[in-house]
């Protein structure tokens, strides 16, 4: 590939919203899904989580 | 999705105008493919199936259990767009759609509607318990493949029989607070499932037109309206007489007996009505709209009674 070649192609207005809107979606549903996860091992630990071995 | 297609200029400039497999498709139009409104009323059965079982669930588990059934229910909403993508085209009602409009890519509804399935259950099955997990799986597969692509488009039966995927959230729900299956929701599961047919068919009277001009084999079309008008009343009988059973079974108390009699007394007399009154769709709109208002009642119904401890609603059998 020359380098010429390698310049991304300019998205139009419209596409640039739609793509930032998906990355906004998609980062705050992987931030909720951590969240949930980190609760819901705490909940299935239960006291177990303060017990140090 | 197709955001990984980022073009080169072959002069090494910026190009003004992109291939076409850029994206449009924005956070909200997949949010759209969920079908949002099927999903509260999905949500709000499996809540009541949840609240209603028997012992206390930890809020976030709850919680959880919910998600995985809403998001579930979103993702088989997902694959049948994806799927009637060119019957959704042709009707009225449904050519807006984010697929038909062309603002998402029929390959990226499929992608997110089988993402969406397998995080939904392997989520609840790990989080959760695999018994519920197993549920939901079993309504996704049946929704999207019994119902979407194999009866929908075959037989006026298909949203009898397909009916049966949006009758499940309650046992679902159940199923992740106790980790069995019981009575008391499947009598739900029962009232849900016979509640579908005169939902949908006073829509397809109304709609038949549409339905006619995409192929759907919808009983209107199928049998004529006659009949439908007909069968509207049989499954509203049948229907009002199973929502009575949780309380002869000793289930439910006397809000839900309440509810359950006067919305079944209401619900009858509108099917009555749309069966005297042949060409007049805008009374089967009337039983549409109120059909919806009714599910909402009986199972806040349920919940009210399991939330502030009216006994005996819902005690396992």
């Amino acid at each position: 590939m020359n380098d010429q070649s390698a310049a991304p192609r300019a998205l139009t207005p419209e596409q640039a919203r739609a793509r930032r809107s998906r990355n906004i979606a998609l980062a705050v549903s992987l931030g909720l899904l951590v969240v949930l996860f980190f609760a819901m091992t705490i909940v299935r630990l239960g006291g177990a989580a303060a017990v140090r071995y | 999705m197709s955001d990984v297609t980022i073009g080169y200029g072959a002069d090494g400039a910026a190009e003004a105008a992109p291939g076409p497999s850029v994206s449009i498709a924005t956070a909200g139009d997949f949010f759209a493919l969920l079908k949002p409104r099927v999903i509260s009323l999905v949500a709000f059965t499996g809540l009541a199936g949840l609240v209603a079982a028997p012992g206390a669930m930890n809020p976030i588990a709850a919680f959880t259990a919910l998600l995985c059934i809403a998001v579930g229910a979103g993702a088989s909403g997902a694959l049948n767009m994806w799927y009637d993508a060119d019957i959704d085209a042709v009707m009225t009602r449904t050519a807006a759609r984010p697929i038909p409009s062309g603002r998402v890519a029929p390959g990226e509804a499929l992608a997110f509607g089988l993402t969406l399935s397998v995080f939904s259950v392997a989520v609840m099955g790990v989080l959760v318990n695999w018994l519920s997990a197993g549920l939901l799986a079993f309504t996704i597969v049946f929704y999207a493949g019994v119902y979407t692509m194999w009866l929908k488009r075959r037989t006026p039966q298909n949203i009898v029989i397909g009916g049966l995927a949006g009758a499940m959230p309650p046992v679902i729900g159940w199923a992740a607070a106790t980790g069995t299956v019981d009575l008391a929701p499947v009598l739900l599961v029962a009232l849900i499932f016979l509640w579908t047919p005169p939902h949908f068919w006073a829509l397809a009277l109304y709609r038949s037109a549409d339905y006619a001009r995409a192929g759907v084999p919808m009983l209107p079309v199928t049998a004529g309206e006659a009949e439908t008008r007909r069968q509207i009343v049989l499954y509203s009988v049948a229907m009002v007489a199973c929502s009575l059973l949780p309380v002869a079974f000793g289930h439910a108390g006397a809000v839900y007996a309440a509810a359950a009699a006067i919305g079944g007394a209401l619900f009858l007399w509108l099917a009555v009505a749309v069966y005297r009154a042949p060409g007049q769709n805008k009374v089967a709109m009337r039983l549409f709209g109120f059909s919806i208002l009714y599910l909402f009642a009986l199972f806040a119904a349920v919940i009210l009674e399991a939330s502030i401890g009216l006994a005996p609603l819902m005690a396992a059998s």
